[in-house]
This record gives C-alpha cells, sequence and structure tokens, in this order.
C-alpha cells in the first residue's frame, strides 16, 4: 500500500477528485479536478506546484565522487562545475541503459543523484574502490516541482539569499523560501521554465505554504501527474518503464535499449576514457543502432475523416496514454511502436513517442499508427518529427 | 507613387485580413497589407489602457478559430495558446446562483436545484445540438452553397451536402428545420422548464444580433455556439493567452514570415479605380498604390461606399448594400482593478471565477434589456458576460490585481437622440452597467482602478465597425451563407472588377473564425486571380 508524501497533509485536502495513483511506492495524485486541464494550462500559462518527493534520490559524497560518478554515467559529470546539474543516463556493462536522471554538483565532493529506480545498489557496485559515501536521501529530502512561465517571479517573491535572475538553465544554488533551508535548482520534467526546490522533510509544509502565499497572485495552482505527462510528451521527454525498460529489469534481452537508441547520443564522449558501457556503445556506433526514438505527429485530418466514416466526431482520450501502439511502414509491415501519446491542447496536435527500426527515422517519414474507432483497428498516417515538439524561449532564456 | 507592384492590396489588418494576406503569401503571392490603425488585429486587439493592463478591448473569448488554420499557418509557434474558460455562473438577484461547468456531475447537482427534470435533460441536449453543429460544419468550412448555379462541380457539391444531410436521418431534419425558424426561448422551452436555466442558455441565440430572445431566428445563433471547436472535438469556449490581440499578433508575425508586408497607420481613403476596375488603392496621404487585385477586408458598408464610392456603383447595388443591415447592439465595459470582487452568491475564491459570468437572471429580464433597446435607449438592466482574464492568465495585469471584460448588451448604435448623441451617453451607460453588475457584486466599485466604455459608436470610431456591429453586419438568416453580404455574391468576389472581400461581412460571418479570410485566399487562388 502506497504511504503518504510529507506534503500529503496539503495535497489530500485539495484533491477534491480522489484521484490518486502508486509513483515508487507513494500516494500521489493525478488530478486535483476531476479534469486535469486546469492544471496542465497552469504549467503552460502560469505555474503548477507539484510534489515530487517520491523521485530517489542519493548524496553521493567524499574525494572521489567525481570519478566514481564519471564511471559510472554516460555523462562526463566530473567536468561539472560547482552550482550545476547534468541530465544523464547510465548503462550496464552491455551499454544498455539501466535508468536516466539529473546529477547536481552541490560542492565539490558532494553531488546528488536523482534517479527514477531505486540506485543504491548500482552506486555502491560501480564505487567499490572508491573513497566514496552514498546516501539515500529518498525519505530524508521532500522536492516540489515548480514549473510554469510565472514560476521565476513566484520565487523571486519567496526566495532570499539567492539570485534567481543569475540561475541559468540547469543550475543549481542553496536559498531560503521563508524560514526553509533549500536547494533550488532550475531543471524539470515539462520542458518550461520551471524549478525543483528541495527540502529536509520535516520543512516540507512549510515550504509548500511559501509558494502558493507567493504564488497566489501568479497564478499558481497544484497539479498532478496528468498534467505533467501531457507536458513531458510534449517537451519530448521519456520515461522509464514506458516509453524504454531499465535493463536491470526486463527478461527479454531485445527489450533492453541503448543510449543511442534512445537520443541520448549527444551525452556519450567515447574519448574521455573509459566508463560503464562504453566499450559496447563504441561497438554500436561501429555497427550502427537497431532502433530509433523518433516523435511522431499523427494526421488530424485523417483522424477526423476516419471518424467521419463513421458518422462520429473524432475523439481522443482526455489524459496522455501509455497503451503502446503498432506503427507500420507504408507496405503494412510494423516498424516499430508508440509507447505514448497525447492530445497537445497547445499545439493543437496528436504527438506520440515512438521507437522504431533503422531506416524510418528520418525527419519527415511517413508512417502508419494504429488507431481504434469503434472496435475496429484503423490505420492513420504519423510523421516523424524530432523531439521536442515544444520548447519556448524562456526554458533557456537567463 | 511606389514603385514596386504587388498581387494583391489587402486592405484592413483585422484577422481575417491575416489570414487572407498569409494563405496567399504561402502561395508565392507577394501581398501587402495595408492598416488604419497603429496596431494590426481590428476588432481582435488587445491594448494596455491603463499602465500594466492589457484590456482585449473588443473580443474576448474564442472557440470558432477553425483547427486547419491554426495549423496551415503554424500559429503556435507565433504565440498563440488557448485556455479553457472553467465555468460559466448566473447569480440570481436573490443570492442563489447556478454554476455550470467541466465537471458533468456537478454541474448536474447545480441544475437539480432549479429543476431535477432539466438536470437529467441537459447533458443530454449539449450532446445534441454539438451533433446538429457537426453536421452543419461542412456549411462553414467552405464556400457557401450556391442554390442557383449549373455548374456541374457545384452541383455535384450541393448534390453531396444534400446527401450528407438527408443521411442523417428525419429527425435530424425537423430538428434542424425547428432550429432554423424558432426562436432561442421556444426552442429551448422545447426541451427544458426552468426558466433560471433558459435564461442565461438563450443569450448565446442574440450576441451581436438586434433581436430579443423571443424573436424567431435566434435558435440558430445558439447553435454558432455549440460549433465552438477549441481542441478539434467540439468544445466550450476559450480565452486567448495575451488576449484576444495574441492571435492578431500570431497571425501577423506567421504573415511576415510568409512574406508579408504589414503597414500600419496607413489607411486607405479609397480605391484606386481605372475604367470601372479597381487598380489599386490611394492611401490617406495620397500616395497611389497598385495592385492586380484589392481584397477590403472592410465590412460591407465599409467596403462599397467608402472604399469604392457610390459614384462608381450601379444604384441598385448601392440600394442592396445598404439594406444589408449592421445596426450595432452591443458594448464593451473593461475594468482595471487592484483586488478580486466578491460574487454575493458564492463570495470565497475558486475556480468557478475562471470562467463567465452571465447576468441574466430570467426570461423577462432580457426581454425588458431588449424593450429599451427597441425604443432607442441602452437598457437600464442590460444583459451581460463578465470575465476576469487575469485569473487565467496572470500576464494581462500586474500580480494579484485584475482584468475584467464586461460585454453589454443591448446598446444600440441608434439612439432615439441619434447615434452622435452616444458621447454625451457613453458614462451613463458605464454607470448603468457597474450599478447592474454591483447588485452581484457588491464590493466592485470600491476595486476599480480604471474604467473603459465603448459604446457602438466608439466601436465604429475607433475599430472602423459601421454601425459598432461587432460582426460586420447582423448574423441573422437572412444575411447568411449564399446571401451574405448579397445574393449572387457570397464568394468573396464583388461585382466590382478586382475588387474583393475577405472580413466578417462574408461567409460564414462574424467572430474570431478566420474562414472568411481564408476562403477568400482559396478562391482567388482557384480561379488565378492572382
Ligand atoms: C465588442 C466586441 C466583442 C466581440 N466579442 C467576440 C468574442 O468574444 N468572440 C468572437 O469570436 N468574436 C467576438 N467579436 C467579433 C469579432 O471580434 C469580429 O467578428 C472579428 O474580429 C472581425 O474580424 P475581421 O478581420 O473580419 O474585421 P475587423 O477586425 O473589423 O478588421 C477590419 C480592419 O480594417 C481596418 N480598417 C478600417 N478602415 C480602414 C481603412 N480605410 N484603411 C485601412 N484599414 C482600415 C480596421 O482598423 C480593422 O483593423 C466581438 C466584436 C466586438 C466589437
Amino acid at each position: 500500500m502506497p504511504i503518504p508524501s510529507p506534503f500529503h497533509e496539503r495535497t489530500q485536502a485539495l484533491c477534491s477528485s480522489y484521484r490518486w495513483k502508486d509513483w515508487s511506492g507513494y500516494c500521489a495524485v493525478c488530478s486535483f479536478d476531476v479534469s486535469h486541464e486546469r492544471e496542465y494550462f497552469a504549467f503552460r500559462q502560469s505555474a503548477g506546484l507539484l510534489d515530487v518527493s517520491p523521485l530517489y534520490k542519493y548524496e553521493v559524497t567524499g574525494p572521489d565522487a567525481a570519478a566514481l560518478l564519471a564511471r559510472m554515467m554516460v555523462r562526463d559529470v566530473s567536468q561539472l562545475k560547482v552550482g550545476r546539474v547534468a541530465y544523464t543516463c547510465w548503462c550496464d556493462d552491455g551499454g544498455k541503459v539501466i535508468d536516466d536522471g539529473t546529477v547536481a554538483r552541490l560542492a565539490s565532493d558532494h553531488f546528488r543523484v536523482t534517479a527514477a529506480d531505486p540506485t543504491l545498489h548500482w552506486l555502491q557496485a560501480a564505487g567499490r574502490g572508491f573513497d566514496v559515501t552514498v546516501e539515500d536521501s529518498s525519505t530524508r529530502l521532500a522536492a516540489l516541482a515548480l514549473q510554469g512561465p510565472t514560476s521565476r517571479a513566484i520565487l523571486r517573491a519567496a526566495v532570499t539569499g539567492a539570485d534567481l535572475d543569475a540561475l541559468k538553465f540547469f543550475g543549481v544554488t542553496r536559498a531560503t523560501v521563508g524560514t526553509v533551508p533549500v536547494w533550488i535548482s532550475r531543471t524539470g520534467y515539462t520542458g518550461d521554465l520551471g524549478y525543483e526546490v528541495w527540502c529536509e522533510r520535516g520543512d516540507a509544509l512549510a515550504l509548500w505554504d511559501a509558494l502558493i502565499e507567493a504564488g497566489r497572485p501568479h497564478g499558481i495552482e497544484p497539479a498532478g501527474l496528468d498534467a505533467l505527462d501531457v507536458t513531458r510528451i510534449e517537451a519530448g521527454f521519456i520515461l522509464l518503464g514506458v516509453d524504454y525498460f531499465s535493463a536491470k529489469k526486463v527478461v527479454l534481452a531485445s527489450r533492453k535499449s541503448t543510449p543511442l537508441e534512445l537520443g541520448f547520443g549527444w551525452m556519450v564522449d567515447l574519448e574521455r576514457g573509459r566508463f560503464i558501457g562504453r566499450d559496447a556503445i563504441a561497438a554500436e556506433k561501429e555497427r550502427g543502432s537497431v532502433w530509433q526514438l523518433v516523435g511522431l505527429e499523427v494526421s488530424w485530418e485523417e483522424l477526423e475523416a476516419l471518424y467521419e466514416s463513421f458518422n462520429l466526431p473524432p475523439s481522443l482520450p482526455a489524459t496522455a496514454r501509455r497503451d503502446a501502439l503498432p506503427v507500420y511502414n507504408d507496405e503494412g509491415l510494423q516498424v516499430g511502436q508508440a509507447t505514448s501519446h497525447t492530445w497537445s491542447p497547445l499545439l493543437k496536435k496528436y504527438l506520440a513517442i515512438a521507437s522504431v527500426h533503422r531506416g524510418y527515422e528520418a525527419k519527415g517519414t511517413k508512417l502508419q499508427i494504429e488507431h481504434t474507432v469503434e472496435y475496429e483497428r484503423r490505420k492513420v498516417t504519423a510523421t516523424v518529427a524530432p523531439p521536442p515538439f515544444y520548447d519556448p524561449e524562456r526554458k533557456r532564456k537567463p | 507613387m511606389t514603385g514596386t507592384k504587388y498581387d494583391a492590396i489587402v486592405v484592413g489588418a483585422g484577422h481575417n485580413g491575416l489570414v487572407c494576406a498569409a494563405y496567399l503569401a504561402k502561395a508565392g503571392r507577394k501581398v501587402l497589407v495595408l492598416e488604419r490603425r497603429h496596431q494590426v488585429g481590428g476588432a481582435t486587439t488587445s491594448e494596455e489602457i491603463h499602465p500594466g493592463f492589457t484590456f482585449s478591448c473588443c473580443s474576448y473569448v474564442v472557440s470558432l478559430l477553425r483547427p486547419w488554420i491554426i495549423r496551415d499557418l503554424d500559429l503556435p509557434r507565433y504565440g498563440y495558446e488557448i485556455l479553457p474558460l472553467e465555468a460559466t455562473v448566473t447569480p440570481f438577484p436573490d443570492g442563489r446562483c447556478l454554476v455550470r461547468d467541466s465537471d458533468p456531475e456537478r454541474t448536474r447537482r447545480s441544475i437539480a436545484k432549479l429543476s431535477p427534470r432539466d438536470a437529467e435533460v441537459y447533458k443530454r441536449f449539449g450532446q445534441e445540438m454539438a451533433e446538429l453543429g457537426r453536421l452543419i460544419k461542412p456549411l462553414i468550412d467552405d464556400v457557401a452553397p450556391d442554390p442557383l448555379s449549373r455548374d456541374p462541380r457545384e452541383l455535384l457539391r450541393l448534390g453531396r451536402l444534400g446527401k450528407h444531410l438527408r443521411g442523417q436521418g428525419d429527425e435530424w431534419l425537423f430538428a434542424n428545420a425547428k432550429i432554423m425558424t424558432m426562436s432561442a426561448v421556444d426552442f429551448l422551452s422545447e426541451w427544458f422548464e426552468s426558466e433560471e436555466l433558459i435564461a442565461p442558455m438563450a443569450v448565446s441565440g442574440i450576441i451581436g444580433t438586434f433581436l430579443g430572445i423571443r424573436s424567431p431566428g435566434t435558435a440558430y445563433v445558439l447553435l454558432h455556439h455549440y460549433m465552438g471547436e477549441i481542441d478539434g472535438s467540439f468544445r466550450a469556449w476559450g480565452l486567448p493567452k495575451g488576449g484576444t490581440g495574441a492571435i492578431a499578433n500570431a497571425m501577423a508575425r506567421s504573415a511576415r514570415d510568409l512574406g508579408v508586408e504589414i503597414r500600419t497607420e496607413a489607411p486607405v481613403a479609397h480605391l484606386l479605380m481605372e475604367k470601372g476596375k479597381a487598380a489599386g488603392v490611394v492611401l490617406g496621404n495620397g500616395d497611389e498604390i497598385r495592385a492586380q487585385v484589392v481584397i477590403s477586408g472592410l465590412d460591407p458598408h465599409r467596403t462599397f461606399l467608402k472604399l469604392v464610392g457610390e459614384e462608381h456603383l450601379e444604384p441598385e447595388l448601392a440600394q442592396q448594400v445598404k439594406r444589408f443591415k449592421m445596426r450595432g447592439s452591443s458594448g464593451k465595459v473593461n475594468l482595471a482593478l487592484d483586488a478580486l470582487p466578491r460574487l454575493a452568491c458564492l463570495p470565497e475564491y475558486g475556480p468557478h471565477l475562471q470562467g463567465g459570468i452571465t447576468i441574466a437572471p430570467s426570461i423577462d429580464y432580457l426581454e425588458r434589456a431588449y424593450d429599451d433597446a427597441k425604443y432607442g435607449a441602452f437598457s437600464r438592466k442590460p444583459f451581460m458576460d463578465v470575465l476576469i482574464p487575469s485569473l487565467t492568465d496572470p500576464t494581462v495585469a500586474p500580480p494579484g490585481k485584475h482584468t475584467m471584460s464586461i460585454f453589454v448588451q443591448y446598446a444600440p448604435y441608434h439612439l432615439k437622440e441619434g447615434a452622435a448623441d452616444w458621447p454625451n451617453q457613453r458614462e451613463a451607460f458605464g454607470d448603468a452597467v457597474i450599478d447592474t453588475l454591483s447588485e452581484y457584486m457588491p464590493d466592485l466599485k470600491d476595486h476599480i482602478l480604471h474604467r473603459q466604455v465603448l459604446t457602438p459608436w466608439d466601436l465604429e470610431q475607433i475599430y472602423g465597425l459601421t454601425e459598432g456591429n461587432i460582426f460586420h453586419g447582423e448574423l441573422s438568416l437572412e444575411q447568411l451563407a449564399f446571401l451574405r453580404p448579397m445574393a449572387g455574391w457570397s464568394r468573396y468576389q464583388t461585382p466590382v472588377k478586382n475588387l474583393w472581400m475577405c472580413a466578417s461581412g462574408t461567409h460564414p460571418g462574424g467572430g474570431i473564425m478566420g474562414v472568411p479570410g481564408a476562403l477568400c485566399a482559396r478562391t482567388l487562388l482557384g480561379k488565378r486571380a492572382v
């Protein structure tokens, strides 16, 4: 049975829909109201406040902290300056991805790693022989994501002891909110201007109250996971357990993915010396990848025509979906699957994240995606478009 | 005289003019848009009227802008974003209220307090209206059908349309015939028993018309509101981020990227007429600019009587133009507020405020408001559609402060004392609006920092809307489809050679929809007229 998060007292009072789900063993709000629409638009128009405490968090400290993480991560995080964060993935020896997350350098010998899955054992296994201490801070720390165009104005009003305007995209700083000491990183999962705020568990409610109070004039809304799921697809972020599976968890080898297949190639520097999975990735680079992660835009005109042929108005699920749909080439051969899909209320497009066989990944390639109307399985055209689908300037603007 | 020769000049940078220009440029044509005001948008405009407060001075919500236009012109990339409206609240004078929102069960419970029977029927009604709307949608997404045509292609199209409609079965045909002829109140009374539900639902039938909710023909206008399409599927109305002006700005940016040249503060005095044909335009400063075709984004009165000039029109044509009913009937009051006012019926802060507040407490109330107008006065107790856009879109007001948009009907252009008397009555009209609204929001007056009152006379002066008609001519049945703006000339071409029309005075009509502009461009290109 899932347990309450440090913010539960506040979120459960607001969750009039009673719509919850299990996120890493915690009760997490799907949407506060019956529809997630208002929360979605808060992320894009003002600011949404989301409890992200269930994320796994680890403090890696000690003289060899940088060296250990440089070995474990695909990205060379030892080059990270203090006060910077990197998004990265990590692999097993065979170059298959275990998980993806962020690494923040809080001090020269202190890194914070976030992960979707429990990672302590892997940090310990990879860290054998290194002079480091690994602490699982997952339950000690509470975290909130404050995402959306007014998030900076809200923090400016709420924060002392930090210059928000100097905090660059993927920067991290210490600060105080009210009386609560926090870490603030300019990161998030919505692809918009946004921050994540970390505090000690006991301070959670005070942090929540201070942000809500400061946020009221700026249109802050508590938001849940349904709204997040739409924004993360718009932003082209993949999700472990949905768009790919951890190499440590699957039974079939064919279900594993590599960084190159997942579009993480830009993280990889093969020249920098050894890291876990390096040789396998180098070999794959020679050979070419089998799969490629792509974005798809489904033709609305064809969908409309399809529904029209049933004498129905077009209708799509109200929330983002994770039921995988087969993707075909123009000869009707299945060449991949769409693993996340959603209607984007902002872009007025039906978007999908998919994995396709090599040869079908070029931008503009026309594929077919399955779509069921009145229990009949049909196909409509879906065009390959490289994610992100939505990438506002404000996200990285100083 | 300028040297450049344009394929087309669009007069007026209203949203339709911009859409038309963008589509032409997309097809490779060289297009110039000339706008009289200092900014684009026409009645789709947002302006900082009070420091820090951006008002959508005229139009304030959007529903009919076609998704295919949004996609074709890539508007989201240029800043087009729509936020859904949460709810409609109808307060009653005795302190009760009706709340309809996106949660069907909550809505059902609220209606049940007025009538348990109506609560059950309400959802079904919405479905049937959406269904009706969907079936006539082909009519608004394409050029008007031409019942007199002998062109085999047109006959084929009519045949298909007829089949499409007949295919819906007799029931649908009957429903359709009813909705075309009945009054909004009569039509709604076939479904509902509670007057307090019927009244706020019926107002959609009178927006922008000089008719009352008991006038025949108003049922059809209701349907327009159920056609509002936000997400490609049929949905409620929405609020554009940054105000409706942001839509026009997105269109202008898209058009410019496609190569359109847009000049503001460039009023066109009249057309350049040569041998009875339009050869270009003459600007207010005397400059002449030539083009293969001139496309008017103005209403039919202004197009023919001002741009062309009566001296160039056949007398019968001039007569026909003058018969096209403008007669504006609505006004707008926009407020800058230093804090959120409270609704007497629901004083606590909540999402219900992020929607429309409809002042339409009873059928008699609305009919009485119309009575005032019939005799040449503004309604002492008007129908009002009130919105607080800053609650959903905080960018339009300083933090913690708010904007309020109040659409008001009736405010007849033709006052008993004459339209020119509006400047003398403007403040009294504003007072009537604020006084009436204060009955439902007792602390409203304490929070007003600034008030902008737009009478139909002002709409004409500032935005160039003849007689202040918000839709470039009433959306009444005798002025729609192949009769808009005139029988025989519904396809954007005009009796004046090389002069075309692309704005709300043409099929399918007014509202932020973009279809007249898009279809005009499509027709021009199809006929290789440019
Ligand atoms: C008060 C009000 C409220 C409304 N509310 C809504 C609403 O909520 N939702 C909705 O969908 N619709 C609403 N409407 C209707 C909608 O705004 C209009 O139908 C639509 O904006 C008209 O667009 P258009 O391009 O056809 O014409 P316009 O916007 O009228 O454009 C005409 C342009 O031509 C310019 N012009 C005029 N004369 C000249 C000249 N001689 N030379 C150069 N340029 C010239 C004008 O300045 C203007 O920019 C409202 C309208 C008003 C007035």
